[in-house]
């Protein structure tokens, strides 16, 4: 239920046709998995907050340290100095922002054993990663738990999008049936996963919201450099190892 | 048959910063050979050892994934759209 502090706080996107008071309340009985706390993570959790998304779960193992403050915008120079978590620091940020959400961090290395810890409580996880092998990991607790995750990915100014809605669309291995190879210091400006990170947001609040045109079966292309933004269509990989079985 | 190849940023380095570039064939894995000879370094980026396309890198023709279609003897006509999309994970290329 909305209290009469929601009504006036989110009063201008209430007045939007396709949200609403019935579209505000499913925002506030949401629970979002943000799984990383990087370039993404920081942009689609502050966007979360001023939406009233009414919890949200923050989970990254690492402290910021000075080279990440180009673009992982809640982390400031006080918490690279005083050493703490990426998690704890976007908590931080998010808890005086907005007081009436619940925030929770969990500053941890997420394996296969304990990501149900973390993210079994969440409607929905956003991939916020800069890592192949952890993104497949998410894609696999989501395929088998049946939870809706949306993707996106960064590099130099181009980025990637799209929503994973096990049994609904094909999986992110079914997208890119083989692993990139690591590249731990990539080229990234903050815009990049800026603008990406503010669409993975949008995405995410559509799919909350049950508004039209996600990206189910599509993937979104960037580049910043030209304005080009452009989409394909993803197809299910009858070969996949992740969510094949649980088609059939 | 005249296509446009759209590059993503990651590999605009072989193409002297361009995001599309034009090249000719009458199959996908045509108009890649001919990408190979003007802009040389989008083999090795694009196959393994086996000559396969690697799997972390999705070629699309127009709006669909040629692994759907008949992979690189997917034919292609004039004006079409190839797209090369790689896993980005933070990098890839």
């Amino acid at each position: 239920m909305l209290t009469d502090r929601d009504r006036e706080r989110y009063s201008r996107q209430i007045l939007m046709d396709r949200l609403g008071e019935e579209g505000q309340e499913r925002l506030k009985s949401s629970t979002v998995g943000v799984f990383g706390c990087g370039g993404l993570g920081t942009i689609t959790s502050l966007y979360f907050a001023a939406a009233g998304v009414g919890r949200l779960v923050l989970v990254d193992s690492q402290k910021p340290d000075l080279s990440n403050l180009n673009r992982q915008v809640l982390h400031w120079e006080k918490d690279v100095t005083e050493g703490v978590s990426k998690a704890e620091s976007a908590k931080y940020k998010l808890s005086n922002f907005n007081r009436d959400i619940v925030v929770e961090a969990h500053t941890a290395m997420v394996t296969e054993d304990n990501i149900e810890e973390f993210f079994g409580e969440t409607d929905m996880v956003v991939d916020c990663l800069d890592n192949f092998e952890s993104r497949l990991l998410l894609n696999r607790f989501c395929i088998e738990t049946g939870r809706p995750m949306v993707y996106a990915a960064v590099h130099g100014f181009y980025g990637q999008l799209t929503s994973i809605i096990p049994g609904k669309t094909p999986c992110l291995r079914c997208i890119f049936p083989e692993s990139p190879p690591p590249e731990p210091f990539f080229p990234i400006i903050g815009v990049t996963p800026g603008v990406l990170g503010l669409l993975e947001a949008t995405e995410t609040i559509k799919n909350i919201v049950g508004l039209p045109g996600t990206l189910r079966g599509e993937l979104l292309i960037v580049d910043l450099l030209s304005y080009e933004m452009g989409k394909v269509k993803t197809g299910f990989d009858n070969q996949c190892s992740v969510c094949g079985k649980w088609r059939k | 048959m005249a296509v446009k190849v759209k590059i993503p940023t990651p590999l605009q380095r072989l193409t002297n910063k361009q995001s599309q570039v034009e090249a000719e064939g009458f199959t996908v894995g045509e108009v890649l050979a001919d990408l190979e000879r003007n802009f040389p370094g989008f083999k090795e980026r694009l196959y393994d050892e086996k000559g396969e396309l690697r799997r972390f890198i999705n070629i699309f023709l127009n709006e669909e994934d040629v692994r759907f279609l008949e992979g690189l003897n997917t034919t292609v006509k004039d004006g079409d759209e190839i797209s090369i999309i790689p896993a980005v994970a933070g990098g890839s290329l």
